[in-house]
């Protein structure tokens, strides 16, 4: 294999699995902007969207179908789980919220376990499984798609922030909570909502990689840490950092192991978190550290 | 005392009594008439490692259920205790005492893994109590002379890898690229192929491995493929060994693709696809137990037990469970000479000859504690979704 | 030194705990008690730093896997004797952590838990990619026994009693610190960062120091660890082991010495207490069911008691509750027996 082709391969797989990060990624800027709060649930709502996705296939629905109930069955999921675990802990420090949250996705994975069982389900993509042919090099047509899904939902929540009214209603109870109830917003109705479209989101995106990827019990832990990673690389504050980071990551990951060392490949992801952490303490921006706000 | 002291030793006193009933499982026992066989059993049932575990578990109830309607054995009714280690060696450890200090039991099944069954070494020979592995890796029984209670039922990593050398060589394969899964496995079938490679005249043209959890093999098949291999060995389990076919088939390698035993399971092909398709691999009789001529010594159990487990947990078959087959039965029949002690169990399992298992004809020696040899694998090639023998086992 | 109180405490704990290998029916406990003990050390150490230095490590198995594999390699490669090991081991990490530190103390809160996960979760990648020094995801086995000069440990019986000592010791040495002038300004320190700033106090210093100190009793607990089971691998020192000793150090309370004792002893009570319940109920279950109660138990103790139990029975209200219920419990007791 020549060697642009080669380059080609590594930039295509850093593009699939930038796609797959960036679409997690998403979800967490949703809640973090809203509520101040880093939801390491997160990958277990794209895990269940996934096995929900997947049984409902298995029962025979068409896979329309299928994707808008798990979307819907998850997003639910989301609000029960802000109203359960988060609202009770509205006085609690940022370090307690954080460990509620991977509890709270310890158990899910618990129970994603023994509802569904620790052996992979596969899933059939939604077009095709021929893979494509670009400049030697080759990408799956589902690849796409997650590309598609994660432009999709940036497009949506874009607007959504930026042009809607419930947007507006979202960012101002971020910003000032007194001042959001003085105009009749309710933060709680804001931070349930902000759960329940990151967990529409999540899910989304379980559905659209697991193909690729294959449905496990256990695929949230690392997609929600990468997702997190990704998304940090904007503060956690903006959707177009979101899918930046995410790219940047999933070429990261790709170069890293194709050119320097497969072994370490998983460490890249970790290496930069801790470089990010750091850029973020020692510039001072400790402004983007957002207090509870819901 | 004032109030406080008073609440915290009725804090304390709870603790001690969830203690006790945590521990107490192993306490009440009602005595019958002949006294029961007991056999520790410690398997991976939940955890990375659970597609071994659970097919072994399925496995060791099914046995204990046939042997005990036929009588158990000279009139004793056999109960094998189950322990789940999670894939967990500080819960490995803590499962084999349990089974030796309060079940009493004469000997121990498992772990399914090579990590946990180097784990509890120490505790059962410190012990004294026999133990039988269903894991892979060779260092778990050897050498023989400082494993003296510990014994294994699947083929050794060696063995396997030299049984695909043999293959390699006789096709004409030398030019080969590795790739391994980076888990124990993986881990120790590179280090057997480095061992075998050279002396057989094969030319490692490229190494690679992957991370247990990585959803994507692109970027090391690319290196591999830019290396121009005459063949490509797997050295993992699914779902990563489904992945990595996948991407190989994407990547439109012509080489011929060959996998480890770890893809000898019904789960890889449905994970793979189409993909799996040409996909080679070599593998203990199972899978192709009805594809067996009459006069081989494992057909008659092989097909047995691949129809009971079927029928009975409405699972395909797993060569895995035949590991967990092997372990509980070759104690079982060691047991049928040497009653219940320990020392003499240990004996008669060590003195095992000839006996027709799942994985192959196991031979146990003072110097063998592994018991197989090459004629207990085949090489399988799938074909439309389906295993068919391309060699025999010898 | 010590305040009276808890000098009684301690040492009616002691003898407790030097009974009860006596009074116990089997010696399968005494593996529960010593596997207690060792995450307690840990949980000490992570008390220190999360209790009254107010920072958080999600990543502490690091430091216990580093300690167990420099333990490890020293005995088996070098030929250490375990003792002079142990003490090189916890001289490695913690200089390790002290350097870590530097940079980490830092961050802010949050920032260093995640800092800190993300540390565990690199040094648990490197623990199975350096196959050449770790023997990589297989490990190695033939780790001596734990042995000072001519003392070998190897029962359990005697093991027990070593982790036993060191646990103790580990306490006390904890309970200084937190009594000392060190202490005095951690604790300001965890009220209010600026506030203590502003009277002169080194945070960053005493930050890094709780930190290092965190870090090397974990360390010791890995040397051990690694002598108890003679055999090592990367898998006790993933991301779920840091979880389980946050878990500890959350469930038994920050702001006690006592603290990580009552967590280790309760997590582990209750993960044996749910494996030995359950399979009555789902004889085909695996440890799921741990597995979620472990979840909901955190996140259950996070929202209503995110000081720990401890700290908790130390509050009033708990305290009358406690009371009441034992009351209505003392009753229930007495018209029971009345009605037989």
């Amino acid at each position: 294999m020549e060697y642009a082709s080669q380059i080609m391969q590594y930039a295509l797989t850093g593009l699939t699995l930038g796609g797959i990060y960036s679409v997690v990624a998403l979800g967490f800027v949703v809640i973090y902007s809203v509520t101040g709060i880093i939801n390491f649930a997160h990958g277990e709502c794209v895990m269940l969207g996934a096995m929900v996705s997947v049984s409902c296939l298995g029962a025979g629905f068409p896979l329309s179908l299928s994707i808008f109930t798990a979307v819907v069955a998850v997003a639910v999921f989301g609000i029960i789980f802000e109203k359960l675990t988060v609202a009770p802990a509205k006085k609690a420090s940022a370090v307690t919220l954080i460990i509620i949250t991977i509890g709270a996705a310890i158990a899910i994975r618990g129970a994603a376990l023994l509802v569904w069982g620790a052996s992979p389900y596969p899933m059939p993509a939604f077009t095709s499984e021929q893979p494509l042919y670009v400049a030697g090099a080759t990408v799956l047509p589902q690849s796409i798609w997650v590309m598609a899904t994660s432009t999709a939902i940036f497009g949506g929540l874009y607007l959504l922030f930026n042009k809607s009214r419930t947007g507006k209603a979202l960012r101002a109870a971020a910003m000032d909570r007194v001042a959001a109830l003085l105009m009749g917003i309710s933060p709680q109705r804001m931070s349930s909502l902000a759960f329940g479209l990151s967990a529409a989101t999540a899910a989304l995106a379980g559905a659209v990689v697991a193909p690729i990827t294959t449905a496990t019990y256990d695929m949230g832990l690392m997609l929600g840490l990468k997702g997190f990673i990704a998304a940090s690389m904007g503060g956690l504050t903006s959707v177009t950092w979101a899918i930046l980071g995410g790219f940047f990551l999933g070429l990261l990951e790709s170069f890293g192991a194709g050119l320097i060392s497969s072994n370490y490949k998983e460490a890249f992801a970790f290496i930069l978190l801790i470089a990010i952490l750091f850029r973020n303490a020692l510039s001072g921006s400790r402004s983007k550290t957002v207090e509870k706000k819901v | 005392m004032n109030r406080k002291t008073l609440l915290t030793l009725g804090a304390v006193l709870v603790l001690v009594l969830i203690l006790a009933a945590g521990c107490g499982g192993g306490g009440e026992e009602t005595s019958e008439e002949a006294e029961a066989y007991k056999i520790g059993a410690i398997f991976d049932i939940s955890g990375p490692a659970s597609s071994l575990g659970v097919p072994e578990r399925n496995t060791a109830l099914l046995i204990e259920e046939q042997i005990n309607a036929a009588g158990g054995i000279d009139g004793h009714p056999v109960e094998i205790i189950i322990e789940d280690n999670e894939s967990n060696e500080t819960k490995a450890v803590q499962a084999a005492k349990k089974l030796i200090e309060v079940d009493q039991v004469l000997a121990i099944v498992g772990p399914s893994t090579t990590g946990t069954s180097m784990a509890i070494i120490d505790t059962v020979q410190k012990s004294e109590v026999p133990m039988v592995s269903a894991a892979a890796g060779v260092g778990i029984a050897y050498p023989p002379g400082e494993r003296h209670w510990v014994f294994k039922t699947a083929q050794n990593d060696s063995l396997v890898i030299g049984k695909v050398v043999d293959y390699l060589v006789a096709q004409g394969l030398t030019r080969v690229a590795f790739l391994n899964m980076n888990n124990a496995f993986g881990d120790s079938g590179r280090a057997e192929f480095e061992k075998a490679s050279t002396p057989a005249g094969i030319d490692v043209v490229a190494w690679e491995k992957f991370g247990a959890t990585d959803k994507d093999m692109t970027a090391q098949l690319t290196r591999i493929k830019a290396a121009d291999p005459d063949a490509v060995v797997v050295w993992a389990i699914p779902p990563s060994a489904s992945i990595v076919t996948k991407n190989y088939r994407q990547l439109g390698i012509d080489a011929p693709l060959i996998h480890s035993h770890g893809v000898g399971n019904r789960a890889f092909i449905e994970l793979a696809g189409d993909a799996s398709e040409g996909v080679i691999f070599p593998v203990g009789k199972l899978l192709v137990a009805e594809q067996l001529t009459d006069d081989d010594p494992q057909k008659e159990v092989l097909v047995k037990y691949a129809q009971d487990y079927e029928a009975k947990f409405e699972e395909p078959r797993s060569t895995f469970g035949g590991h967990g087959w092997d372990a509980v039965s070759v104690v079982l029949e060691a047991l049928k000479t040497s009653g219940p002690d320990r020392a003499k169990l240990r004996d008669a399992i060590e003195g095992t000859e000839n006996f027709a298992g799942i994985s192959g004809v196991f031979n146990f020696s003072p110097d063998d504690h592994a018991g197989l040899d090459k004629s207990s694998l085949v090489i399988v090639k799938i074909v439309n979704g389906e295993w068919t023998i391309l060699e025999g086992g010898n | 030194m010590l305040g009276t109180k808890t000098k009684v405490l301690l040492i009616l704990w002691l003898l407790f705990m030097a009974v009860l290998p006596f009074v116990m029916p089997n010696q399968y406990y005494l593996g529960n008690l010593i596997i207690v003990g060792l995450y307690t050390l840990v949980g000490i150490g992570l008390c220190l730093l999360m209790g009254f230095a107010g920072q958080v490590s999600l990543g502490h198995a690091a430091f216990y896997g580093l300690g167990a594999y420099s333990s490890a390699l020293l005995t088996v490669h070098f030929d250490l004797s375990p003792v002079l090991a142990l003490v090189a081991a916890a001289v490695l990490t913690g200089l390790i952590a002290f350097f870590l530190g530097i940079p980490a103390m830092r961050l802010e809160e949050h920032y260093l838990a995640l800092a800190t996960l993300g540390w565990g979760i690199i040094v648990f990648i490197f623990f199975n990619e350096q196959t050449s020094l770790t023997g990589g995801p297989s490990g190695f086995s033939g780790i001596p026994y734990f042995s000072i000069g001519p003392l070998v440990f190897s029962s359990d019986m005697s093991f027990y009693y070593l982790v036993l000592a060191v646990v103790a010791l580990g306490m006390l040495l904890a309970y200084n610190l937190v009594h000392s002038r060190m202490g005095r300004a951690l604790r300001a320190l965890r009220t209010s960062e600026a506030a203590a700033q502003s009277l002169g106090i080194a945070t960053s210093r005493y930050k890094n120091r709780v930190f290092v100190i965190s870090a090397v009793y974990a360390s010791i607990s890995g040397s051990l660890y690694c002598h108890y089971v003679t055999f090592i691998s990367p898998s006790p020192f993933g991301f779920q082991a840091s979880i389980e000793f946050v878990l500890i150090a959350v469930v038994g309370g920050l702001a006690s010495i006592f603290g990580p004792v009552f967590g280790a002893a309760a997590v582990i009570a209750l993960t044996e207490g749910v494996g030995a319940v359950m399979p009555k109920f789902f004889p085909y279950a695996g440890s799921e069911f741990e597995i979620i109660i472990y979840g909901c138990l955190l996140v259950i103790i996070m929202i209503f008691v995110p000081e720990g139990l401890t700290a908790a029975l130390k509050k009033k209200r708990l305290r009358d509750k406690i009371e009441f219920g034992y009351r209505l419990l003392w009753r229930g007791l007495k018209d029971a027996s009345r009605g037989c």
